[in-house]
Formats: C-alpha cells, sequence, structure tokens
C-alpha cells in the first residue's frame, strides 16, 4: 500500500477543551496514516474521543497540538476561512441525521456545495450534481423535495452531496444510525461501491458489527488509538442485504 | 464565492419560508404605505389651505376701526367711526407698498325682483375692492368714478344672488332690483368663486359704490372697514407699517396713544393656518414613524428566530465549505430583500391608499416624493441595520455545534 498517495496522516494529534475551569483531554496522542482508496472505520464508545477526531479530520475543529496533514496540506495553522475553502474542495461530509434542506428538490441538495465554489458554473454545477445523484441510484428523484423521501433515500441524496465536489475523502459520522437494518445495509452496500471505485472513506461509528465491511478498523479508546487493524477480505454487505427478509 | 450564487442562496432560503418572510414584510409594507399615505394628506390639505388663502388674496390687508382693546374694554368694531374717508385718500396717495386701496361700506338686507326677494349683503367699495379680493366680473362691466362720484344707483350682483333673483334665466343686466326701497340698476354680474375654506358662499353678495352706501343706504360719513393689498405678498409687513404710520399722522395720535384702528393681513392667517396643518402633518409623520421603527424591530425578531430555528443548516453550510462571510452575507441579502421588497410594496400600497382617500374622502392628497424615498431608505436601513446582528451571530457560529443543534 505503501505506493499510494497518502490522503490523511496525523501525528501526535492532541485536543484539550476547558470545561467549567477544568482541562478535558480528548485527544491524547494520535498517529495514523491513511491510503488513498482505503475504507477505514473509527470506533469507540461515547467518551473516547472518535467525534473530537472527525471534528479534526473534517477540519471543523484544529488540534491542540499534533500534526495533521490532509492530501498533502497542513491543516494545523490555516484559518477559519482556509478551512473552510478546504472542507469545500477536499471533503465530503455524511451525516447522521441527513441534513438536507428541507422544502428542497434532491438537485438543489446536491448542488449546495458547488454553489460556495465560484469557479463552477451553473450548467456544469447542473450536470455533476445530476451525475454524483446517478451514482448513487436516485436519478430518477431529481426533483423530489427532501421531505417526499425515506429516510435511506434521504441519506443517499446526503451521500450524492458529498460526493459532488469530487473530494479525496469521504467523511461519514454515523451514517447509518437513524436508519433501520435493512435500509442501513443498502447504505453500506452503497459505501462498498464507492470503496471499490476508488473512494477513501471514513466511517465513524460505535457499532462494532460494521468494522467487518470496512478495509480497516482503528478503535479508540480514552484519546488513544487502542486497535489498528487492517482487514484484508471485508465481508460483502451486498450478500448481508439480499439475505435480509423484504418488509411487507 | 461571487454574488450571484449568494443570491440565489438567499432566494431559496426566503422561499422555503414564504409566510414567514411575508409575515416580517407585512411590517415594513404597513410602515412604508403609511409614512406615504399621511404625509400625502398632510401635505394635500396644506396645499389647498394655501390655494385658497390666495384666491383670497394672499397680499391683503384689512383694517378695522378701533384699538384691539381701549380702557380694558374690547368694542365692537362696527361701533366706532374713527375710520374717515380722509384715510381712504390718504392712502391711496401717500403709501407705495400699495397696490389697491378701497373702502368699504356695508349693510344687509332683503332684494328684490318682482316677486322675487332674497336676502344678501350689500358692499359699497370701490373698482379697486376687485383687485384685492380677487374677484372678477362675468358680464357687464364696473361702475366708473363718475358713477362714486355721483353716488349712482347701480349695482353688480353674486351668481347666487343672480340665481334668486331670477330664477327664469332671464339677463339681469339693465334690470332694477330693489334693496330697502332703493332702485339699485343691475350693471353687472360677478364670476363665481364658489365657497371658501369656511364653508361661506362668496356669490352671495352685491357690490355697490360706496359713495352709494355711504349717502343713500346707511347714511353715515364714516367708513366701516378698509381693504388695501400690498405689491407683493413679502411686502405686506412694510405696507402695513406705512398704513400705520399714515392713519396715526392723519387720527393726530400722540406717540405714547394706544392704535385706534387694527390691521390684520392675510399672510397672518395663513401663518396661523399653516401652522396647524404643520403640527398635524408632524403628527402624522410621528405615527408612521412608529410604524416604520416596529417594522424595523420585526425584520431583527423574525432574523432573530430564524437563526436559532437555522442553526443546523448554518451548520450544515459551514462543513460543506461556507465561509462565516458568506454566512454573513446570505442573511443579509435575505434581510435586504425582504426589506427592499416590502419598502416596494408599501410605496405601491402608499400611493394606492393616497388615491383612495383622494377618490372616497375627497380629501387632498399630493404624495410627497421626498416622503417616498425617505420611508423607502428608513426600511432599508432599518432592515440591513437590525438583520445585521443576527446574521453576524449566524456567521459566528461554531460548525461543529451548529451541525448536532438540535
Amino acid at each position: 500500500m505503501s505506493e499510494k498517495r497518502e490522503i490523511i496522516k496525523v501525528t501526535d494529534l492532541r485536543r484539550e477543551f476547558i470545561v467549567g475551569g477544568e482541562k478535558v483531554k480528548a485527544l491524547r496522542g494520535v498517529s495514523f496514516t491513511i491510503h488513498e482508496g482505503e475504507f477505514v472505520t473509527i470506533m469507540g464508545t461515547s467518551g473516547s474521543g472518535k467525534s473530537t477526531l472527525l471534528n479534526l479530520l473534517g477540519c471543523l475543529d484544529t488540534p491542540t497540538s499534533g500534526e495533521y496533514v490532509l492530501d498533502g496540506v497542513s491543516v494545523r495553522t490555516m484559518s477559519k476561512d482556509k478551512r473552510a475553502t478546504l472542507r469545500n474542495r477536499k471533503i465530503g461530509f455524511v451525516f447522521q441525521n441527513y441534513n438536507l434542506l428541507p422544502k428542497t428538490t434532491a438537485v438543489e441538495n446536491v448542488e449546495l456545495p458547488l454553489l460556495y465554489n465560484p469557479d463552477i458554473k451553473q450548467k456544469e454545477r447542473r450536470r455533476m450534481a445530476i451525475e454524483a445523484l446517478d451514482a448513487v441510484g436516485l436519478a430518477e428523484r431529481l426533483e423530489h423535495k427532501s421531505n417526499q423521501m425515506s429516510g435511506g433515500q434521504q441519506q443517499r441524496v446526503a451521500i450524492a452531496r458529498a460526493l459532488v465536489n469530487d473530494p479525496v475523502l469521504i467523511l461519514a459520522d454515523e451514517a447509518t444510525g437513524n436508519l433501520d437494518t435493512r435500509t442501513s445495509f443498502s447504505i453500506l452496500v452503497l459505501f462498498q461501491q464507492l470503496h471499490a471505485r476508488g473512494r477513501t472513506i471514513i466511517f465513524v461509528t460505535h457499532n462494532p458489527d460494521l468494522a467487518a465491511y470496512s478495509s480497516r478498523n482503528i478503535v479508540l479508546r480514552d484519546g488513544k488509538v487502542i486497535s489498528d487493524t487492517p482487514n484484508p477480505s471485508p465481508a460483502s454487505a451486498k450478500e448481508m442485504f439480499d439475505s435480509l427478509p423484504v418488509p411487507d | 464565492m461571487n454574488l450571484a450564487n449568494l443570491l440565489k442562496i438567499a432566494l431559496k432560503a426566503l422561499n422555503n419560508n414564504k409566510l414567514r418572510c411575508f409575515l416580517t414584510m407585512l411590517g415594513i409594507i404597513i410602515g412604508v404605505a403609511s409614512v406615504i399615505t399621511m404625509l400625502a394628506i398632510g401635505q394635500g390639505s396644506k396645499d389647498s389651505i394655501k390655494a385658497q388663502i390666495s384666491e383670497m388674496g394672499s397680499n391683503m390687508i384689512m383694517i378695522h376701526p378701533g384699538g384691539d382693546r381701549r380702557g380694558g374694554v374690547r368694542q365692537s368694531a362696527d361701533d366706532m367711526q374713527t375710520l374717515k374717508m380722509t384715510d381712504y385718500e390718504a392712502l391711496r396717495t401717500d403709501a407705495p407698498s400699495l397696490a389697491a386701496v378701497s373702502p368699504s361700506v356695508n349693510s344687509g338686507g332683503q332684494f328684490i325682483n318682482g316677486n322675487n326677494n332674497w336676502p344678501s349683503s350689500l358692499y359699497g367699495i370701490s373698482p379697486e375692492y376687485l383687485e384685492i379680493r380677487k374677484i372678477k366680473v362675468g358680464e357687464g362691466e364696473m361702475f366708473s368714478e363718475q358713477e362714486i362720484k355721483s353716488a349712482a344707483k347701480v349695482c353688480l350682483l353674486g351668481k347666487t344672488v343672480v340665481d334668486n333673483l331670477f330664477p327664469d334665466g332671464t339677463n339681469p343686466i339693465g334690470r332694477t332690483v330693489r334693496f330697502n326701497k332703493i332702485p339699485l340698476t343691475v350693471i353687472g354680474v360677478l364670476e363665481s368663486k364658489g365657497t371658501n375654506s369656511m364653508g361661506m358662499d362668496q356669490d352671495d353678495m352685491v357690490l355697490a359704490p360706496y359713495t352709494t352706501v355711504m349717502k343713500r343706504v346707511l347714511a353715515v360719513d364714516y367708513l366701516q372697514s378698509l381693504y388695501a393689498s400690498a405689491l407683493t405678498e413679502d411686502m405686506t409687513d412694510q405696507a402695513i407699517e406705512e398704513i400705520t404710520e399714515i392713519l396715526r399722522t392723519n387720527h393726530r395720535l400722540t406717540p405714547e396713544a394706544d392704535d385706534d384702528f387694527t390691521i390684520r393681513s392675510q399672510q397672518e392667517l395663513s401663518q396661523m393656518m399653516n401652522s396647524t396643518s404643520d403640527m398635524m402633518t408632524v403628527l402624522l409623520a410621528c405615527i408612521a414613524g412608529i410604524s416604520l421603527l416596529v417594522g424595523g424591530i420585526g425584520i431583527m425578531n423574525i432574523m432573530y428566530v430564524s437563526v436559532t430555528e437555522r442553526t443546523r443548516e448554518i451548520g450544515l453550510r459551514m462543513s460543506i465549505g461556507a465561509r462565516g462571510r458568506d454566512i454573513l452575507a446570505q442573511f443579509l441579502i435575505e434581510a435586504v430583500i425582504i426589506s427592499v421588497s416590502g419598502g416596494v410594496i408599501g410605496v405601491i400600497i402608499g400611493g394606492a391608499a393616497s388615491w383612495i382617500v383622494n377618490v372616497v374622502a375627497h380629501w387632498p392628497v399630493s404624495i410627497q416624493i421626498y416622503s417616498v424615498i425617505l420611508s423607502f431608505a428608513v426600511c432599508t436601513v432599518t432592515g440591513v441595520f437590525f438583520g445585521w446582528y443576527p446574521a453576524q451571530k449566524a456567521a459566528n457560529l461554531d460548525p461543529i455545534e451548529a451541525i448536532r443543534y438540535e
């Protein structure tokens, strides 16, 4: 794997918060490297620091100390505005509660990140949004409004939105947390398909069952990495999905 | 981030919240419309007062006998006999600021033509009276100096008097009407002036030479009043000084004695009426201004609630690459769009309301360009001002907290 591009390189990452006058160490020195094309699950119970790590990896926050290099760019000393632009160009977010704009069509929701990129013209924007929706299997529902869609469909729109700017990294935060088992697997199938096409995905979850479907599993506890195991033969989410009974 | 995209984002956000957007606008619409309508009504009534005053003769000066008080007791001007013919002649020759002077003696009574009769007033005046009071002779002609000298039994009738004495429509010129048994030959008919601002019929009058009224009707040798007009409206004060000077000399008043006459000018009247209507306009503007302010507070309120309500949306926008200033710009543009479009609708409704007031209530209105510009500017400024704070708050949100906000 060493010949592949390094997407993420974190070295001795630390993050401290001051809560009520007391120093809380959320991350106590985390180091790992993620290469292009990996599908990494990051696990841990609540309080393990996985949310803090996700915020740092997503450039929403900056570490107290330690180095974070995203696709060759050091994030640690970046200004708020520069990080916003970096997020816009390099990262796609998928959230637990989808976070789609209400009363807005699928295609408009997917176009949203491109609106914050002045280099992309209107026609191109539309084409890219349609392509992304096609990639998540929603080519037939371009003009459906977010409140007219099921949870699974909404999450697909959210994934399309994360894909639309062709990011180097997709960050999923409990992306299946709000969905029933069957729909969860359909979303996992989608992630595996994206992975097969060479996307780099980080999937943060507290559900240990999901580790079997990724190519690498990092477990956090008390702000430290306690295990980092590659999974050379991930289980197929598709098979699991097919084996689940179809509800009436 | 370019402006076109920002506009698009703001418009979409507004479109998603049509009702909220409309309610916010409502405050601005009512504010702007009421400012425009109220100022239009205020200015309209001011204009119509001005027009009526200038119709009466804006540089008219009235001189009545008797000071304001004598020995602490006010007296009726009719009982005093201090104005004489010599005063009239002195004013005619010695007052350079006066354009015209006319004596005035009048008597009320019944006018009779055949079996028609009508109560009216007979005004004994000189021809210059027409110029002073802005009266025109419609048919026939004014009496001459010769007819004044001879105290000729001639008269000119106002429209109302003609209508009542000659109901069959015969031409009154050349006919004779009787007033207190004195036959007067009608030599002219006055042009109609309608009612004045006090509701008095300005056509219910009969004019005759002052000599005729003094000698043949009243049998007096003093004048009831004098009418004059200054050369221009601005010269009214100067004219009043001249008149005072001449009359005091004529009446041989010592410097410490009070005037034994009273001078009133139309200017005083117009100033008084203007100050009344100015006060009304200010009052109306205050009410309208308050409604505009309330509209502005409405915008702030809604924008503020909207920031809280849309915290997750703001967090999402930030996580997908919106910078603080993009969020700030979006909320500001939303505030500007709401206030500007509210302003435009308000201007239209204000114009329509003024027109309806004019048509339905027959109040004179005059829409002021400055009130349109002022109210529009104020509502835009309040919109931006009150939109700024919540927008700033939204822009400074921490994306991590915002996205997880429940």
